[in-house]
C-alpha cells in the first residue's frame, strides 16, 4: 500500500508504462486464447501472401479475355480455372481480397474517425452539445441504410472507389459515436479529469492525452470487430452490384458471378474460393476481436 | 407512461420530417424523369411541347412546391406511376409486400425458436460443453456474412441435393388456394427463411445468456431455492420470465435488419418481395419505386423503433426518458 502510494507519488512516468500495458494485456489475451492465435497466423499469412503476390501480378494480362479457355475448369495453367472471359480467377481472387481488406480498412478508419471525434465530444463536453450530436444519431441511425447506400452509389456522379467509401463512412458511424460517448460520460466524472481541469488544462488537451488513451482498448476492440462487418457489407453490396465499381474488383465480384445458376451450380470454381475467403477473413478477425474484447474487460479476461 | 409515449411520438415528428424532405431530395437527384423517358421515343415531341407539358404537371415549380405536393400524394397513399411497369406504385408493392412480410415473420419466428432454446441452455448449464457449442455456434453465425451463408444453403440444399425449390415464392402450376397452393409456398419459403434466421439469432443468444447468468446468483433466485421450488420452475417462472419481455421488444429493432436482408435473400432465392423489387427497379431506373420504397422502409423503421422503445420502457422504468 505504501510502496503504491510513494510509487504514484514520485513517478509521473507511470501513466505512460500504463498505456503501453494495455497493448501487453491484449496480446497476452492472444497468446492465451489459441483460437485467436490460429487466427492471428492465418490472416497474418493470408494478408501477406495476398499483399506479396499482387505485386508480382501482371494486371493487364490478368484481364485480358482468353477466348480459349472460358470457363476451363481448375487445371495446372490455371489453379483455380477460368471465368466467362478465359481470365484466371486465382489472380482475380488475390487482387479481389487485397481490395476488399484495404477498401474495408479504410471504411473503417473513417468511421471510426468521425465516431471518435463525435462520440468524444459529446460525451465530455455533455450539455446542449451531446444533446444536439445525438439527435443527428439518433437520426442517421433509423435511416434503412441499407437501401440508402444503394441509392447513393447509383446517383452518385462520378462514382469510384473514393467516393464509395465516402458513402459507407457516412452510414457507418453513428453506433461508435454512441458507444464511444457512453464510455467518454462515464470517464468525465472520475477524479483524474476533474483534477486536470482543477489544474488549468485545456479541454482538448484532456481529450487527447488523457481520456483518449483510456478509451483505447474499447476503440481497438470495436475497430476491430467493424473491420470484419465492414469487410462483409462491401463485398454483400459488390455482390449485389452496388459496391466497387467494376475497374476495382472485390471478392464481391466473384461471388456476383453466382447470380447466373449456371454457375451457382456448374461451376463451383469460380464463386466458392471467394466466398470462402471472405468468411476465413470474417472468422479470423472476429476470433482476434472477441479475445481482444476479452483483454479489454478485465472481468473475461483468460489469464 | 402516457408523458413518455407522447413525449417519443413528438421527437418522432421532426425525423419523420426530416427523413421525407431527404428521399424528397433524393428523388430530384436521380437523373432522368417519367417524362423524358416516356416521350422521348415519341416523334411528335420536341423540346418546345416537352417543356409545356412539364409546365403544365407543375415539374417546372420551385422545390418546396413541388415537395409539398409529393407529400399531398404521398399521405393520399398516391405514390407515382411506376414507368416501367406502367403500373400505380402503390398496386405494384402490394402483393410484393404480402410476399416480404410473410418471409420477414418466417425468418423471425424461427430465429426465436433456434435461440431462445439454445440461449436457456448456454445460460443455464454455464461452461458445459453445450455451452461451449451454444458459443461457438454464436461466434460463428456473428462472423458469416448473410449472403454468402445464403448462397451456401442455395447451393447445397438447393442444387446440389435438390430438396428445395431455387428461385420464387410459388410453383406457378398449382392452383391459388388449395392446399398444394399453401404448401408449395411454405417449401418456397423454408430455405429463405431459415438462411435468415439462423444468421439472425446472435443478438437474442448472447443476450439471454448473459441475462440468466446474471439472474442465476440473485437473491430472489436464492429464496425461491431455499423455499423448494424445483429447478425448472426457477427457470420458466423466475428467472425467464424477467428476461423474455426485452426480447419481444427488441421486435421493432429487428425491423430494420429485417429490411436489409430481405434485400439479399429475395435477390438470392428470387423471391418476389420488396427487396428484389428495390434491387430490379434500381437497375432499371424506375426511380419513382425505388423513392417509395425507401420511404416505406425508413417509416417501418421509424415506428419499429418506436414501437421498441415503449414496450422496453413500460417493462423497465429505467430505461424512461426523463
Amino acid at each position: 500500500m505504501k510502496a503504491e502510494i510513494v510509487q504514484t507519488n514520485n513517478n509521473f512516468n507511470i501513466k505512460k508504462s500504463k498505456s503501453s500495458g494495455a497493448f501487453s494485456v491484449m496480446w497476452r489475451e492472444i497468446l492465451k486464447d489459441k483460437l485467436a492465435l490460429a487466427s492471428l497466423f492465418i490472416l497474418g499469412l493470408l494478408l501477406i501472401t495476398v499483399y506479396g503476390a499482387t505485386l508480382f501480378i501482371n494486371q493487364d494480362k490478368l484481364v485480358t479475355v482468353d477466348l480459349l479457355s472460358i470457363y476451363s475448369p481448375p487445371s495446372a495453367d490455371h489453379l483455380l480455372g477460368t471465368d466467362y472471359g478465359g481470365r484466371d480467377i486465382l489472380g482475380q481472387l488475390l487482387i479481389g481480397a487485397k481490395n476488399s481488406f484495404t477498401i474495408g480498412f479504410f471504411i473503417t478508419l473513417i468511421a471510426g474517425i468521425i465516431g471518435l471525434t463525435v462520440g468524444i465530444t459529446a460525451g465530455y463536453f455533455g450539455g446542449k452539445v451531446d444533446n444536439f450530436m445525438m439527435r443527428i444519431v439518433d437520426f442517421v441511425m433509423i435511416l434503412p441504410s441499407l437501401m440508402l447506400i444503394i441509392v447513393f452509389v447509383t446517383i452518385a456522379p462520378k462514382y469510384n472507389v473514393y467516393t464509395f467509401i465516402f458513402i459507407m463512412s457516412i452510414f457507418l458511424w453513428t453506433g461508435k459515436a454512441r458507444l464511444i460517448r457512453s464510455k467518454t460520460l462515464a470517464e468525465r466524472e472520475l477524479d483524474y479529469v476533474n483534477a486536470s481541469k482543477t489544474l488549468g488544462t485545456p479541454d482538448w488537451k484532456i481529450i487527447i492525452r488523457e481520456v483518449l488513451p483510456n478509451l483505447s482498448s474499447i476503440i481497438i476492440v470495436n475497430l476491430t470487430l467493424n473491420l470484419a462487418g465492414n469487410i462483409g457489407i462491401e463485398s454483400g453490396l459488390t455482390y449485389l452490384g452496388f459496391g466497387l465499381p467494376e475497374t476495382t474488383p472485390s471478392l464481391g465480384t466473384l461471388v456476383s458471378y453466382a447470380t447466373n445458376p449456371d454457375i451457382l451450380q456448374n461451376k463451383w470454381w469460380i464463386w466458392l474460393p471467394a466466398s470462402f475467403l471472405i468468411l476465413v477473413m470474417m472468422l479470423c478477425i472476429n476470433f482476434i476481436g472477441q479475445a481482444l474484447r476479452r483483454a479489454a474487460d478485465a472481468r473475461q479476461r483468460l489469464g | 407512461m402516457l408523458k413518455f409515449i407522447l413525449r417519443r411520438i413528438l421527437i418522432m415528428i421532426p425525423q419523420l420530417i426530416i427523413l421525407s424532405v431527404l428521399i424528397f431530395a433524393l428523388a430530384k437527384a436521380m437523373p432522368g424523369d417519367a417524362l423524358t423517358g416516356q416521350l422521348a421515343s415519341s416523334p411528335k415531341m420536341d423540346a418546345q411541347t416537352l417543356h409545356e407539358l412539364k409546365q403544365k404537371l407543375g415539374m417546372l415549380d420551385p422545390p418546396y412546391v413541388q415537395y409539398f405536393r409529393w407529400l399531398k400524394g404521398l399521405l393520399h397513399g398516391d405514390m407515382g406511376m411506376s414507368i416501367i411497369h406502367q403500373t400505380p406504385v402503390t398496386q405494384l408493392l402490394a402483393g410484393r409486400m404480402e410476399n416480404t412480410i410473410l418471409l420477414s415473420a418466417a425468418v423471425l419466428i424461427l430465429s426465436y425458436l433456434i435461440a431462445i432454446p439454445l440461449g436457456i441452455v448456454s445460460g443455464r448449464w454455464t461452461d458445459s460443453w453445450a455451452d461451449k457449442m451454444v458459443v461457438g455456434y454464436n461466434y460463428i453465425t456473428f462472423a458469416t456474412p448473410l449472403f454468402i451463408f445464403a448462397l451456401l444453403m442455395l447451393f447445397i440444399f438447393g442444387f446440389v441435393l435438390g430438396w428445395f425449390p431455387t428461385s420464387g415464392s410459388v410453383d406457378i402450376r398449382v392452383e391459388n388456394g388449395t392446399f398444394s397452393y399453401f404448401m408449395s409456398k411454405v417449401n418456397h419459403l423454408i430455405l429463405p427463411a431459415f438462411s435468415g434466421a439462423i444468421i439472425s439469432t446472435t443478438v437474442t443468444i448472447q443476450y439471454l445468456r448473459t441475462e440468466i447468468i446474471d439472474t442465476k446468483i440473485k437473491d430472489f433466485v436464492k429464496t425461491a431455492r431455499a423455499k423448494g421450488v424445483s429447478e425448472s420452475n426457477v427457470y420458466t417462472r423466475h428467472i425467464l420470465r424477467n428476461s423474455f419481455l426485452p426480447i419481444a421488444a427488441f421486435l421493432g429493432y429487428d425491423i430494420v435488419s429485417l429490411i436489409g436482408g430481405s434485400v439479399f435473400l429475395e435477390s438470392i432465392y428470387g423471391y418476389p418481395g420488396i427487396g428484389q423489387l428495390f434491387i430490379t427497379s434500381i437497375a432499371q431506373r424506375d426511380f419513382s419505386v425505388v423513392t417509395a420504397l425507401v420511404m416505406i422502409s425508413g417509416l417501418a423503421t421509424l415506428v419499429g423503433t418506436l414501437l421498441s422503445d415503449i414496450i422496453l420502457s413500460a417493462v423497465d422504468p429505467r430505461i424512461r426518458i426523463e
